[in-house]
């Protein structure tokens, strides 16, 4: 059966249907069930939930990440669960930005060669120019020859979300980015994420408990037991 | 490009950082062991082959009773060989009144071409090395002649039609043989003065020979060129097939060599493993997030095996320039027992580099890295994502039977190989098993103890898999050590005691029966030991089951000549000591039948099975016996030994000499004189040089295999250092939490202190038990010599293994107390 490709211009990202069901000792667990989503270009969205209630899960589905058990995902006009491993891995080299919890930094490799990576994977011409930038844009461009353990958990944040940014993605996911940093350097952190998602016009999808930091994106999309509970607008979306 | 540049930078902050501290050490301890050994082995076992060569006073050399042709001499010199020649007879020596049979020995200058000369200005002086041979008109005399004739240097002397001056005493002829030949005292004479004393005459009973010596490769190359053309009658020897000593201790030596370099290789391999496991575990995120980035599996398949590749070539390059650095410093350390140059080392030791640590880093790490590139990519967003489960089984069959083919090709020894794979897997499977039921054990008493004790227990059980692998680990590496540092030693004790400082050194034969109780008065008389007499009886072998042996044809060419020459028989009612039956059984004590014991290799030679019926002509009088019995003979023991022992039956009413060997050392050298004098018709052969010689070359080997040891004992203290990393990351978290939750740093060491001294006790009980059983088994099947079981091994072990398993854990460990804790949980 075929299915009727959306346009570009669109949705950024789109799913339909999705559920991800894994086998446990106490059989089987639905941890994702028939969740469709549509996100525009350029919109910032935030998942919230509680713990369990398959936030990251629906995120990993949504970057490719995983595999759900059913359902589709679009990204761009691109379906990425019609794509193998190495589809999958391409189009996140050159479309897909992430900011985690725990930074994922190499910890062998200095925080210049952390955001050269997604370019020279992407085989970008001048990696090291371009990460200086993006260092400096994120105001560590006095630290660039720093290893991941000489670096402050805000900073070790910045360097994660320059390499985030530094390839320019369509989308950019953030898993929880403030999870692991007291309030002042998260709040920092945020300010610092929106205004290069500003800058660069990215899609954003946020993964969150933080209430207050959803209410910063354009919609909020609430999960509960691997369903969409509600989705709406942030409050400050419908006081704009 | 771009993934080269990568894998370069990634490998070199690994390195950096110590991720591959442990995995390039120990890959490079196993190419500097195999390449030091191999370059070892290339240029000492060359420099012992010489000095080996010294009993022949050649490395070939070509014998006839008729004069050789002189094309070979000149074929030799056209190969840029070295060459002398020698004319052998027996003739009567006379100086005034007295007279004696003598050997005389014609040489030419050259002569000896490996090996030198002793001769002493004067009888009971001191001898000196010379490397010229007597002048024309003079003559050079063994003490035994000067002794038989009452003379000294000075002395004139009549030889067939010539005369000549005694100049020198000769002492020492590197090629002197001490067996049943040659039994005549020397005189040496200049070969040009052969002519004058008319000695060779049609029906004499000359002895031609032509030595040959060179450059290794081209001995190598001449020696098949020889054969081809040698004629009947004609025979050529090297190193190999004489003196049977030299060959036995260079034989022990390449074993014991063998044997370190293959356990140096084999525990660098599970060393490797289990740094490359470690490593594989903590790198999995960095291949989950490269896969995030974008990465595609076969990207970091090629990033994998490129980094492989780049510390293959690292670790072989580092591993053969220490191993050359290695036996350098050994060759100089070495300077003054190795008398000559060594030759220079050859390139194959380079490319066997490269196959040990390629071998060795695709048998044992690519398991756990390609394991490590399936990591899967959600692992960014769920820390316990982890990849499939390796299949060690399968994937370490590959790796050790890549590592077996190339242990095979470098030693070319497959019984010792297959010895060491079958005790390396007992010893896995009896230590994975008492891993585990310790890790049983342990878990029934950790709610019975106090809290230090019920963390370190509660660790054994918990980390069940690990605990069996550490167990494993230190108890192979503990073994090793003991077997290194304890049993080494006794082995080497016993090697060296198979040639005691008071092995014989004198041998006497053609003692007439009615000498045997004057000779045992004279040496009681004397204060010198009384040996045993053993009975010789001169035979021919006439058939064998009743066939000629001159209408016989001969498998071995050598078993030919053996069939087809006067034979030396002996009798007895007891096996001697340094005996051992193989096959059949002794006959009892006054036993009436006719039988015959052989010793195995001669059987073999001979084509004789059990049961066949040997006849023999003694004096006229045919002999038949039956073979009842095939005997291994330690012939480096110095003690008259026989191929063929007869029971006393077959024998006693024939005519008989005996022969006897005893120790004389240096202050009892006159009273051996006056014996010489007293028994005129025995002779005495002096063994101290041949002796010599044997020790000289157990000195050089035991130098070469301390040096590979101290290889394999870094390969086990690699394997032990891998073993106390493996657990090191989810200790330190341990550890951090504990202290966060108020556990003191005394309470956490005692608890890490419990764990490993456990594992310690344990392993220092099987380390001991399993280093007993394989010296025994080393010692009774690979090296032949006698094992003790040592008592101090079993207070030792355990001991030692607690010490050094317990510090080994505790100073892994110690970083984890002395940090704060916030930052091993930070970093978590």
């Amino acid at each position: 059966m075929n299915t009727l490709k959306p346009k570009i211009e669109e949705f950024a990202l789109k799913a339909e249907k999705l559920s991800k069901i894994v086998t446990s000792p106490e059989g089987m667990l639905t941890i994702l069930d028939q969740v469709s989503l549509q996100v525009s270009h350029g919109e910032r969205i935030a998942i919230i939930g509680a713990s369990g209630a398959g936030k990251s899960t629906l995120l990993g589905l949504l970057a490719g990440l995983d595999l759900p058990t059913s359902g589709k995902v679009w990204l761009g006009n691109s379906e990425l669960t019609a794509l193998d491993e190495d589809g999958r891995a391409a189009l996140r080299a050159n479309e897909v930005g992430f900011v985690f919890q725990s930074f994922h930094l190499i910890p062998s490799l200095t925080a210049l060669e952390n955001v050269m990576l997604p370019l020279e994977l992407a085989h970008h011409e001048h990696p090291k120019q371009t990460a200086i930038l993006a260092l400096q844009n994120v105001g560590l461009g006095e630290r660039v020859g720093h290893y991941p353990r000489q670096l402050s958990g805000g900073e070790k944040q910045r360097v994660a979300i320059a390499r985030a940014y530094v390839i320019q993605p369509t989308v950019l996911f953030a898993d929880e980015p403030t999870g692991n940093l007291d309030q002042q350097t998260g709040e920092a952190v945020i300010d610092l994420l929106f205004r290069m998602n500003r800058e660069y016009g990215t899609t954003l999808v946020l993964v969150s408990h933080d209430r207050g930091l959803a209410e910063r994106c354009d919609r909020i999309i609430e999960m509960n037991l691997g369903h969409i509970l509600v989705s709406q607008q942030s409050h400050e979306e419908q006081l704009t | 490009m771009k993934t080269l540049v990568l894998a370069w930078r990634l490998l070199l902050r690994d390195w950096k950082s110590g991720e591959l501290t442990v995995l390039s050490i120990a890959l490079v301890i196993a190419v500097t062991s195999l390449t030091a050994v191999a370059f070892l082995t290339d240029r000492v076992s060359h420099a012992v082959e010489l000095r080996a060569a010294e009993s022949l006073a050649a490395d070939l050399r070509l014998g006839s009773s008729q004069p050789l042709p002189e094309r070979y001499i000149e074929m030799a010199q056209q190969a840029s060989l070295k060459t002398a020649s020698m004319i052998t007879m027996p003739s009567v020596v006379f100086e005034e009144n007295h007279s004696t049979l003598s050997a005389i020995r014609a040489v030419t200058a050259n002569y000896p071409l490996r090996g030198q000369l002793k001769v002493a200005p004067k009888l009971l002086t001191a001898a000196s090395e010379t490397s010229e041979i007597p002048a024309i008109g003079e003559a050079w005399a063994s003490t035994r002649l000067l002794a038989r004739l009452g003379a000294d240097t000075g002395s004139v002397i009549s030889v067939g039609k010539a005369r000549f001056t005694v100049t020198k005493v000769l002492d020492f002829r590197p090629d002197q043989g001490w067996q049943f030949v040659d039994l005549a005292p020397t005189l040496l004479i200049n070969m040009a003065d052969l002519e004058h004393t008319a000695l060779i005459q049609p029906g004499s009973r000359v002895s031609y020979r032509t030595l040959f010596a060179g450059p290794r490769d081209k001995i190598v190359s001449f020696k098949p060129l020889l054969e081809e053309l040698l004629s009947a009658g004609e025979q050529l020897s090297d190193i190999n097939n004489t003196n049977p000593q030299i060959r036995s201790a260079m034989e022990r030596s390449g074993r014991f060599l063998n044997l370190a370099s293959l356990v140096s290789v084999l525990l660098a391999a599970v060393a490797v493993a289990m740094a490359a496991r470690r490593y594989a575990i903590r790198h999995r995120d960095r291949i989950a997030l490269l896969k995030c980035l974008g990465s595609a599996q076969a990207f970091i398949l090629r990033l994998n095996l490129l980094q492989l590749l780049m510390l293959t070539v690292l670790g072989a390059s580092t591993g053969i320039i220490l191993g050359y650095v290695s036996q350098e410093a050994l060759a100089w350390i070495a300077r003054d027992l190795i008398a000559q140059e060594l030759p220079a080392a050859g390139s194959a030791p380079i490319y066997l580099g490269l196959v040990t640590a390629l071998s060795i880093l695709c048998g044992f790490a690519l398991p756990d890295l390609i394991q490590m590139g399936k990591t899967p990519v959600l692992r960014v967003l769920r820390h316990d994502v982890e990849p499939p489960p390796i299949r060690y089984g399968i994937s370490y069959l590959a790796g050790i039977a890549a590592v077996l083919v190339l242990l095979q090709w470098i030693v070319r020894d497959i019984e010792l190989v297959l010895g060491i794979v079958v005790g390396a897997a007992g010893t896995f499977a009896v230590l994975g098993l008492a891993g585990w039921l310790l890790v049983k054990f342990t878990a029934r008493f950790r709610g019975v103890a106090g809290v230090a004790w019920r963390y370190g227990l509660a660790n054994l059980s918990r980390r069940g898999r690990e605990s069996v692998v550490q167990v494993v680990a230190f108890g192979l590496g503990l073994m090793v050590l003991m077997l290194l540092t304890l049993v080494r030693n006794d082995l080497m004790d016993s090697w060296r005691d198979s040639l005691p400082i008071d092995a014989p050194n004198q041998f006497l034969i053609n003692i007439q029966p009615h000498e045997v109780s004057q000779m045992q008065q004279y040496l009681a008389a004397q204060n010198m030991e009384i040996p045993s007499f053993v009975p010789l009886v001169r035979a021919r072998l006439t058939a064998i089951n009743g066939q000629d042996v001159n209408q016989m044809s001969f498998e071995d060419p050598r078993g030919e000549r053996w069939a087809k020459r006067e034979s030396n028989l002996s009798f007895a009612d007891k096996m001697q000591t340094g005996n051992q039956l193989t096959q059949g059984e002794w006959w009892p004590p006054g036993s009436k039948t006719h039988e015959v014991s052989i010793e195995t290799d001669f059987a073999h030679e001979l084509g004789v099975k059990m049961g066949d019926e040997l006849s023999f002509d003694i004096a006229g009088e045919p002999v038949n016996a039956t073979v009842t019995s095939f005997r291994s003979v330690e012939w480096d023991t110095f003690r008259p030994n026989f191929f063929m022992v007869f029971s006393t039956a077959t024998l006693e009413d024939y005519p008989a000499s005996y022969i006897t060997a005893l120790y004389a050392n240096a202050e009892e050298d006159k009273k051996m004189i006056d014996l010489m004098r007293q028994f005129p018709s025995v002779t005495v052969i002096d063994l101290d040089a041949s002796l010599a010689q044997v020790r000289d070359v157990m000195d050089k080997a035991a130098l070469a295999i301390q040096a590979v040891f101290l290889f394999t004992l870094f390969a086990g203290l690699a394997v032990l250092w891998a073993a106390v990393q493996s657990s090191l990351d989810e200790r330190q978290f341990e550890s951090a939490i504990l202290r966060t939750l108020g556990a003191s740093r005394k309470r956490v060491l005692s608890g890490v202190a419990i764990e490993f001294i456990t594992i310690g006790l344990l392993t220092g009980v099987l380390a001991s038990t399993g280093a007993s059983l394989a010296a025994w088994q080393l010692a009774i099947n690979v090296f032949e010599l006698e094992y003790h079981f040592s008592p101090r091994l079993w207070l030792t072990g355990p001991l030692l293994g607690m010490a050094f398993v317990g510090a080994s854990g505790l100073l892994a460990t110690w970083k984890v107390v002395t940090h704060a804790p916030v930052n091993v949980l930070r970093a978590a």
